[in-house]
């Protein structure tokens, strides 16, 4: 049972990653919380649900699909409601409220478009085989799941240290001023991060959606509630730290369903959180804010 | 030529007058409410139940209503939530100025809504709550929808006879009023039929996976998992388990009777015993009628909570078929809610009648459902009756 229970928790635990990468990559060079990234999620997933289930597109096709058309609607809500914040100079907390109305604003969208009840992609979408290892069994998707969390987490950590975009984001996370001063493109790079992250998100909805066999309005929200807490654990604006906290969530929920019982399951789960933030309220891979007078 | 316009003026008044009064004998419109969860996780079960009521609305409406009397729904949201449940109540009750009100959809709103409509004397009618409990709010709480106690007990000792189940693993939801008073059903109907526990697992609303609960089930040996879950993570549950390879039979609780599951769990949803008082290949004629009347309408199979709520409008209608309306409001209340426990129906879910509840503490309160339950077990994409 321990190895079945060592792969449900890398997979549970990829999953929250998956979600959380574009989440945090949004409060890392934004320095906004994000709380309309389940709604671009959600939006992932109907958009591919779309084109698989009426236009008969394959999945790799509709995985594009979801990309392109969460990055969009990322890059819509930056210039239409981010943006103008900024320009204003609102605090802090005005945009995180701000998406919250996007986020409602969408999931009302989609329940009067698309209805309330779950919907579920075709069955023969993926192929239905499990791999047995000794007795652990893993399907395809989790394995594709597990792959492309560590891939795009790699792939972000290679841009954000070795390349030109990557040294600019940085210089923005830092100081945006600083950052425009130096002749960045800091709006144009904000945009693109927003897109990005959406994007990210479209794709974590999809595979998702596949996961659970499940898309629905408010598929987002319950991920979003998890993700917040992946990102706090990892060190807000963290790469890294959404793949690890992600992991520690999943390991920290199925080991304690394994091991201690389900009814205590989110008790330990937050518990150990708790804990962590106590011996480093960073996060794990955060670095301590300094206050500059 | 003034007199005569006086005179004729008079004549008119009074033949007004009379038709009015005539008319609120026997042409005047019969408001009815209803609060479901119209959107929202519960969204499939209210639009189901929004079918359900119109259709038998409709069907009475055109047969030429009651005694004469048009029925008129008016339908709100309450989202699935505590909260929007109470506002519709209050708005359908105070403002709107409805007989009486269908509702809420899930038993959690049920037990917070259920209180205004008891402290207003309005009669409330769940047609989907079956948790425990709700009837017991006061003697205005009625429900024709069966509750898990009684249902629970027969599902299971069907499935045990067929299936040769031995002991059993569980599974529920524990943050929803009705998965968890679902589970404690279960739990005593185990203890009763002395069937042993392997294991006790539990998950929560908006859970995505259960490979860890569900590993532990089949480590665990039973021969059966019993499952209180609504059908949006009793879906996923069932296809993960087949996932894993754990391909023993689930016995279900009201929620995941629902033809939905075949387009959620497609294949993966073989195997999975449901109770109910209706089952959509039951050959009543009444059923029958329902059948072919909804999926004309609708455009779409119906399920338990569209025959529930069909039926419901039909006792209600029986209901108000014995009283004699005033036009005062407060009165009217009060007569159809006296009216109410006297009616038999037979319609698709079979024969019903009400049976008294009590409150916690012994005294007569609100009405519950007393009806047969039917046990059926899911094979290809079809509920296959069994007992």
């Amino acid at each position: 049972m321990l190895g079945q229970q060592l792969v449900n928790a890398l997979s549970l635990g990829c999953v929250y990653a998956l979600f959380a990468l574009g989440f945090t990559l949004v409060f890392g060079v934004l320095g906004v919380i994000n709380l309309s990234h389940g709604a671009v999620f959600m939006i992932g997933a109907y958009a591919a649900l779309q084109l698989v289930a009426h236009l008969s597109f394959p999945l790799w096709a509709a995985l594009i699909a979801a990309f392109l058309v969460s990055g969009a609607v990322g890059l819509a809500i930056d210039v239409a409601v981010l943006r103008p914040l900024r320009q204003r100079n609102a605090p802090h907390l005005i945009p995180m409220i701000a998406t919250i109305g996007i986020a409602i604003f969408f999931n009302s969208a989609s329940q009067g478009v698309f209805g309330a009840e779950n919907l579920r992609f075709p069955g023969d979408l993926l192929p239905d085989q499990q791999l047995h290892f000794a007795n652990v069994q893993v399907s395809v998707l989790e394995v594709a799941i597990i792959g492309l969390s560590f891939a795009l987490m790699a792939g972000l950590l290679v841009v954000m240290r070795k390349t030109r975009l990557g040294r600019a984001l940085r210089a923005i996370a830092e100081s945006p001023k600083a950052a425009a001063l130096l002749g960045i493109n800091v709006e144009g790079l904000f945009y693109l991060t927003s897109a990005t992250a959406a994007a990210l998100g479209g794709i974590s909805g999809v595979l998702i959606a596949l996961y659970s066999n499940a898309v629905f309005p408010l598929m987002g929200q319950p991920m979003l509630h998890k993700g917040i807490a992946v990102i706090i654990l990892g060190g807000m604006g963290d790469i890294r730290g959404a793949l690890i906290g992600g992991l520690f969530l999943g390991f920290a929920e199925v080991m304690s369903v394994a091991y201690i019982g389900s009814t205590m399951r989110d008790a330990v789960a937050f518990g150990l959180l708790f804990v962590v933030l106590l011996l480093r309220p960073q996060g794990m891979f955060g670095r301590v804010l300094e206050r500059k007078a | 030529m003034k007199r005569s316009t006086t005179f004729l003026a008079h004549a008119l008044l009074t033949a007004l007058v009379a038709a009015g009064a005539v008319g609120s004998a026997a042409a005047a419109d019969i408001k009815i409410g209803a609060a479901e969860a119209l959107s929202g996780p519960a969204g499939q079960y209210g639009q189901s139940i929004r079918n359900g009521l119109q259709l038998a609305v409709d069907e009475i409406n055109a047969s030429g209503g009651v005694k004469g009397n048009k029925l008129v729904l008016q339908i709100e949201d309450e989202q699935g939530k505590k909260e929007q449940a109470i506002d519709v109540f209050k708005k359908l009750i105070f403002q709107d100025k409805v007989l009486m009100v269908f509702g809420p959809t899930l038993s959690n709103s049920a037990q917070a809504a259920d209180p205004i409509a008891q402290a207003a004397k309005v009669v409330v009618f769940g047609t989907s709550n079956t948790a425990d409990g709700i009837t017991s709010i006061g003697d205005y709480v009625f429900r024709n929808s069966v509750t898990e106690a009684d249902v629970l007990p027969e599902t299971l000792r069907v499935a045990i006879k067929h299936a040769n189940i031995k002991k059993v693993a569980v599974l529920y939801g524990n943050d929803d009023v009705f998965t968890k008073s679902g589970y404690d059903a279960f739990k005593k109907a185990l203890e009763t039929l002395k069937v042993p526990v392997t294991t006790t697992e539990t998950f929560a609303k908006g859970d995505v996976d259960f490979k860890a609960q569900l590993t532990k089930i089949k480590a665990s040996g039973a021969d059966a998992v019993v499952l209180s879950a609504l059908i949006a993570e009793g879906a996923p549950i069932m296809v993960q388990a087949r996932q894993l390879g754990l391909d023993v039979p689930f016995i279900g609780g009201n929620g995941m009777n629902s033809v939905k599951i075949f387009d959620l769990a497609k294949e993966k949803s073989d195997n999975l015993w449901v109770g109910s008082p209706w089952a959509l290949t039951s050959q009543t004629k009444e059923n029958q009628h329902f059948v072919v009347a909804y999926t004309q309408k609708y455009k779409a199979a119906p399920d338990q909570f569209g025959a529930q709520a069909y039926d419901a409008v039909a006792i209600v209608a029986a209901a108000l078929g014995k009283v004699k309306l005033s036009g005062n409001l407060d009165a009217d209340r009060q007569a159809l809610r006296d009216a109410l426990p006297t009616v038999t129906h037979t319609g698709a879910t079979g024969a019903f009648k009400f049976r008294q509840a009590t409150t916690k503490d012994g005294k007569p309160a609100g009405y519950d459902a007393q009806q047969a339950a039917i046990v059926s077990v899911t094979k290809g994409g079809k509920y296959m009756i069994e007992n």
